[in-house]
C-alpha cells in the first residue's frame, strides 16, 4: 500500500491541494487555452489524438506519391498567381509589349497577356515556369508512384477502389496538363487544339457535332480558350482535389503498406508516429519539391511561347509534340498506317480514331481493371497489408513490364523526328521498326521478366538453404575447390520466407449427394490456365523441414571447415557480415 | 509545249537579265580558273561541261549545273556540302574544301553555264542601312514570315527537323546570313525555292534578320534544352525533376529519427 501511495501521481504541476480543501487548478498556458477553446467548439483532440500518433512505415518507395502531393501543392500556388494576370479571351489586339520582334503583331489577349506575364511581371517568367515543371513533374510522379504500387502488390484487397481513385487522378492529371498548355494561345497550343479537334471528329457520327459544341462553330472559333480555362482552373482541380482527398482519407483509412520483417505483420504498422517524425519529414519534403520546382522554373527553360508566336492555322513548326503524358498516343498516332474507309459518302478515318480515342481508352480500362483481373484470377479474398517484392509475383511484375515497354516504344514513336535527327535516322525506317516493334517488345520484355523473377526466386531459395556466397575457395585435403557459404542472418531469412505460398486455382469438379457437378462459370476453364501461368512457375519458399534438412547439411560442411576459422587464410571477416574495426585483408606488409 | 515555254523564258530572261557590273575582263578570267578547278573536282559526277551524269538506269551521279546560277554554287561549296561526302538521303555541311577564291571562281564558272540566280550582295540581306524602327518592323515582319514559311521544317527555333527518308531540314543558327539567302534563293536539296516572286529580296533580307535577332537574343528563360520543344523538356522534366526528387526520397528515408549519423547498435536503417 505504500508503495501505492508515494508512486501516486505528481499533480502539483497542474493543481494546487493540501488535501482538505477542494483542488484549485493551476492557470493554464496560453497555447492550452486555445487549443481547449477549439477542441470544446470542434472536437479536434480526439481526432488529434488518434492521428498525431498514427504510424507511417518509412522507405524511400512510400514517398513517391508524396512527390505528386506537394507538386500539386506548387501547382495551386503558382497557379493562383498566373491568375491574377492571364487573360482568358480570343480577342484580337496589337502586341506592343517588351518583347520587340513580337511587336506590331496580332494576337489574342491571351498570348498578349501570356507574353506580358513572360516579360513584363516582375517573376512572372519564373512562376509560369515553375507552373509547367511543377505539372510535368506532377504527373511523372504519379505515374512512378502507381508503377510502386503495383510492382509491391500494394493495390490488393482492400485497396483497390484506391487504385481506381489513384487512375483516376493519373487521366485527370493529363486532362488537366493539356488545357493548361493550350491555353497560351501560341503557335504549339494552338497546334495541340487543332490536333484534339482532329481526334474529336474522327469519332464517327457524335464527332463533328462534339467538335461543334466544344468550339462553339467551327475551328478555332473564339470560345476555346475561356472555356478550356474555366476547365483548367476550376472544373479538373475541384475534382483533382475531392479525388485527392478521398485517396488519401482511404490510405489513413486502410492504414499503410509495409515490407514484411521481423515484428511487421498483417495485424500492425511497424514505423514513425505522424508527429514529431513524419510531420517533419514530410513537411521538409515540400520544401524540397518546391525548391526542385524553383531551380527548374529559373534555370531551365520551359515552352518559350515567344519564340513560338501566336497560333496561326497557316501555320505549324517541326517538333510540335504534346508534352510528355501525352507523347504515348501521339507516338501511337504517328506510327499508324493511314486506313480509312468511305461508307455512304462518310469518312471513317481510323489512322485516327483507333489510336488516338480507342487505344488510350481501352489502356486505361486495362489499367483501371488489373487489381479485379488479378482478384479474380487467384480467387484471393484475404486482405493485404503486408508488401510483395516484385520477383515473388514474376507474372504480374511482367504484365507491367510489358505495359511499360508498350508504352515506351510508343513514346519514343512520339518523337521519332527528334530521334532522326539527332541519331541521323530515317523517320521513315523509325516508323516501320515502330510497327513492328509494339507488338513484338511487350512480348519479349513479358517472357524475359518472368523469367528473371522466378531466376531471382531460385537465387533467394538458395541463399536460404545453402547461406551466402562467402567468396572463400576452400581446398579440401583431397584437393578439390568449393565455395564456402555461411547461413544468412534469421532476420534476413525472416524477410525471403515472410511470404504465402501460391496456390494455383483449379475448378472444382465435385459432385453432389444426386450426382450434379457442382456450378462452374463459363469462364474456368481460362481462369484455371491464367491462374497456372500465374502461379505455376513459382519458386515456393522451402518448408521447415527443407529448411531443417539444408542446415543439417551445412552444419556437417562447417564442422569440416572448422580448423581453418581464424586462420590468417581465412579471410570470412571481409564478406560483409562481420565487423572488421582494426583488421587489415593482408597483413601488416 | 512545256518544254518550248521553258526554254523561251529561260532564253528571254538571259536577253532581258541584268549584266554583272564587274568588267567583262576578269569575270573571264574567273570562269577559266573557275573552270580548271571545276574539270579537277566536279566532273566525274556533273561532266565535263556541267551537264550532268547520268547512270544506266536513268538517275543521276549529278544533276546539270546549267540554270543552277552562280548562288548555288557558292551556297553548295560555301557550306561544305559539295563535294559530297558520300552518296546519301542528302548532302551534309562541312567546313568546306575549297577557299574563298577558288569558291568564287567556280561559283563564276557554274554561273556562266546558264542564266540562274547570282550571288547576292552585303546590301540584299543586311539591315544596316534602316533605323531603329525600321529594323524592328522588318525584324518583326520577318519573324511572322519565318513561322509560316520556315518552321514547319527548321522548327521554331531553327534548330532544325526530320524529313523523309533519313534526310533533314538542318539547323539554320549558324548558317552564315549569305548563305541563307542563297538557300532561299535556290532551294537545296528537298527546300522550296522562294523566289523573288514568292518572297521578295526585303522579305528575305527580314528573315535573315529575324533569325539573327534569334541567334543573338538571350535565353530567357533559361538554358534553353537544345530548342527543340516538348521532347526534351519532358526528358529533362524525368531526369533532373523526377530523377532528382527520387534521390531526396532516398536521403529523406535513409535518415531516421536520430541526429547523429552513425548507426546505433540494435535498430535497423
Amino acid at each position: 500500500m505504500g508503495a501505492w501511495l508515494t508512486m501516486s501521481i505528481d499533480t502539483s504541476k497542474v493543481a494546487d491541494t493540501n488535501s482538505t480543501t477542494a483542488a484549485t487548478p493551476k492557470k493554464p498556458s496560453k497555447a492550452g487555452v486555445v487549443a481547449n477553446w477549439a477542441d470544446e467548439r470542434l472536437g479536434l483532440g480526439t481526432v488529434m489524438k488518434k492521428n498525431l500518433r498514427k504510424v507511417f512505415p518509412d522507405h524511400w518507395s512510400f514517398m513517391l506519391g508524396e512527390i505528386a502531393l506537394w507538386s500539386f501543392v506548387v501547382l495551386l500556388l503558382s497557379g493562383v498567381f498566373l491568375t491574377l494576370w492571364f487573360t482568358p479571351s480570343m480577342g484580337e489586339v496589337e502586341y506592343q509589349g517588351s518583347y520587340s520582334p513580337l511587336r506590331g503583331v496580332e494576337m489574342s489577349e491571351a498570348m498578349a497577356s501570356t507574353l506580358k506575364l513572360s516579360f513584363d511581371v516582375r517573376g512572372g517568367l519564373l512562376m509560369r515556369q515553375m507552373h509547367h515543371w511543377a505539372a510535368l513533374i506532377f504527373i511523372a510522379s504519379m505515374m512512378i508512384h502507381l508503377l510502386r504500387v503495383y510492382f509491391t502488390g500494394a493495390f490488393r484487397k482492400p485497396r483497390e477502389l484506391n487504385w481506381v481513385i489513384g487512375s483516376l487522378l493519373l487521366l485527370l492529371g493529363t486532362l488537366e496538363g493539356f488545357t493548361g498548355y493550350s491555353l497560351p494561345d501560341d503557335l504549339l497550343s494552338g497546334t495541340g487544339i487543332r490536333a484534339a479537334d482532329g481526334f474529336m471528329k474522327s469519332m464517327p457520327v457524335v464527332g463533328t457535332y462534339m467538335s461543334f459544341f466544344l468550339f462553339g462553330g467551327e475551328f478555332p472559333g473564339e470560345s476555346i480558350i475561356p472555356r478550356l480555362y474555366t476547365v483548367h482552373v476550376l472544373l479538373i482541380p475541384g475534382i483533382l482535389l475531392a479525388l485527392i482527398a478521398a485517396h488519401m482519407l482511404l490510405l489513413v483509412y486502410h492504414k499503410h503498406t509495409q515490407w514484411p520483417g521481423p515484428g511487421r505483420t498483417e495485424e500492425n504498422v511497424v514505423g514513425f508516429p505522424m508527429l514529431p517524425v513524419y510531420a517533419a519529414k514530410a513537411g521538409g519534403f515540400f520544401f524540397i519539391v518546391f525548391g526542385v520546382a524553383a531551380l527548374m522554373g529559373g534555370l531551365l527553360s520551359i515552352n518559350p511561347i515567344w519564340k513560338f508566336g501566336p497560333y496561326d492555322p497557316t501555320k505549324v513548326t517541326a517538333g510540335s509534340q504534346p508534352d510528355w503524358y501525352m507523347g504515348w498516343p501521339d507516338g501511337a498516332l504517328r506510327i499508324m498506317p493511314g486506313w480509312e474507309s468511305h461508307f455512304l459518302g462518310v469518312t471513317l478515318s481510323w489512322n485516327v480514331f483507333l489510336p488516338i480515342i480507342v487505344l488510350p481508352g481501352l489502356m486505361f480500362t486495362i489499367l483501371m481493371m488489373l487489381p479485379f483481373i488479378e482478384a479474380w484470377i487467384t480467387g484471393d479474398k484475404r486482405d493485404h497489408h503486408l508488401l510483395q517484392r516484385p520477383r515473388n509475383a514474376p507474372t504480374r511484375t511482367a504484365t507491367m513490364v510489358a505495359l511499360m515497354t508498350f508504352y515506351g516504344l510508343m513514346w519514343a514513336a512520339g518523337g521519332n523526328d527528334i530521334i532522326a535527327i539527332k541519331l541521323h535516322l530515317s523517320i521513315n525506317q523509325i516508323t516501320y521498326f515502330m510497327r513492328a516493334a509494339v507488338f513484338i517488345g511487350p512480348v519479349i520484355a513479358f517472357f524475359i521478366t518472368r523469367r528473371w523473377c522466378i531466376s531471382l526466386q531460385r537465387h533467394d531459395e538458395q541463399k536460404l538453404l545453402h547461406g551466402y556466397e562467402t567468396g572463400i575457395i576452400m581446398r579440401s585435403a583431397e584437393g578439390g575447390y568449393s565455395e564456402r557459404h555461411l547461413p544468412i542472418s534469421d532476420e534476413a531469412a525472416y524477410k525471403l520466407t515472410a511470404r504465402d505460398r501460391d496456390e494455383v486455382w483449379t475448378p472444382t469438379t465435385e459432385t453432389d449427394s444426386n450426382g450434379i457437378p457442382a456450378k462452374g462459370g463459363r469462364l474456368d476453364g481460362v481462369r484455371s490456365k491464367l491462374s497456372a501461368l500465374m502461379y505455376a512457375d513459382n519458386v515456393q519458399k522451402p518448408t521447415a523441414e527443407e529448411l531443417e534438412a539444408a542446415h543439417h547439411h551445412a552444419d556437417h560442411e562447417h564442422e569440416l571447415q572448422a580448423p581453418l576459422e581464424g586462420h590468417s587464410a581465412d579471410g570470412h571477416q571481409f564478406d560483409g557480415h562481420h565487423a572488421v574495426d582494426g583488421e587489415s585483408l593482408r597483413g601488416d606488409h | 509545249m512545256l518544254m518550248l515555254g521553258l526554254v523561251m523564258t529561260g532564253s528571254l530572261y538571259a536577253a532581258f537579265a541584268p549584266a554583272q557590273a564587274e568588267s567583262a575582263e576578269s569575270d573571264t578570267e574567273l570562269i577559266a580558273e573557275g573552270r580548271e578547278l571545276f574539270l579537277i573536282s566536279c566532273v566525274f559526277c556533273h561532266g565535263q561541261n556541267g551537264e550532268g551524269v547520268l547512270t544506266e538506269g536513268g538517275t543521276q551521279y549529278g544533276p546539270s549545273l546549267a540554270g543552277v546560277g552562280a548562288a548555288a554554287a557558292d551556297f553548295q561549296l560555301g557550306t561544305g556540302r559539295m563535294p559530297l561526302v558520300q552518296p546519301g538521303a542528302q548532302g551534309a555541311a562541312k567546313a568546306p574544301v575549297f577557299n574563298e577564291d577558288e569558291i568564287a571562281a567556280l561559283s563564276a564558272y557554274v554561273g556562266s553555264l546558264g542564266p540562274g540566280p547570282a550571288i547576292p550582295d552585303e546590301g540584299d540581306y543586311s539591315i544596316e542601312s534602316l533605323d531603329d524602327e525600321e529594323r524592328e518592323e522588318a525584324i518583326s515582319r520577318g519573324g511572322q514570315i519565318f513561322l509560316t514559311n520556315c518552321t514547319a521544317c527548321h522548327n521554331f527555333s531553327g534548330n532544325g527537323g526530320a524529313m523523309p527518308r533519313g534526310g533533314q531540314a538542318p539547323s539554320i543558327l549558324n548558317t552564315s546570313p549569305e548563305h541563307i539567302y542563297e538557300a532561299m534563293l535556290t532551294g537545296p536539296g528537298n527546300m522550296d525555292v522562294f523566289s523573288n516572286g514568292n518572297l521578295t529580296p526585303e522579305e528575305k533580307r527580314d528573315v535573315i534578320a529575324y533569325i539573327e535577332t534569334m541567334r543573338d537574343q538571350p535565353e530567357y528563360g533559361g538554358f534553353g534544352l537544345g530548342g527543340l520543344g516538348p521532347v526534351s523538356e519532358g526528358l529533362f522534366g524525368w531526369l533532373v525533376g523526377i530523377g532528382g526528387l527520387v534521390g531526396f526520397a532516398i536521403w529523406i528515408a535513409a535518415h531516421s529519427t536520430r541526429t547523429t549519423k552513425a548507426p546505433m547498435k540494435g535498430t535497423d536503417a
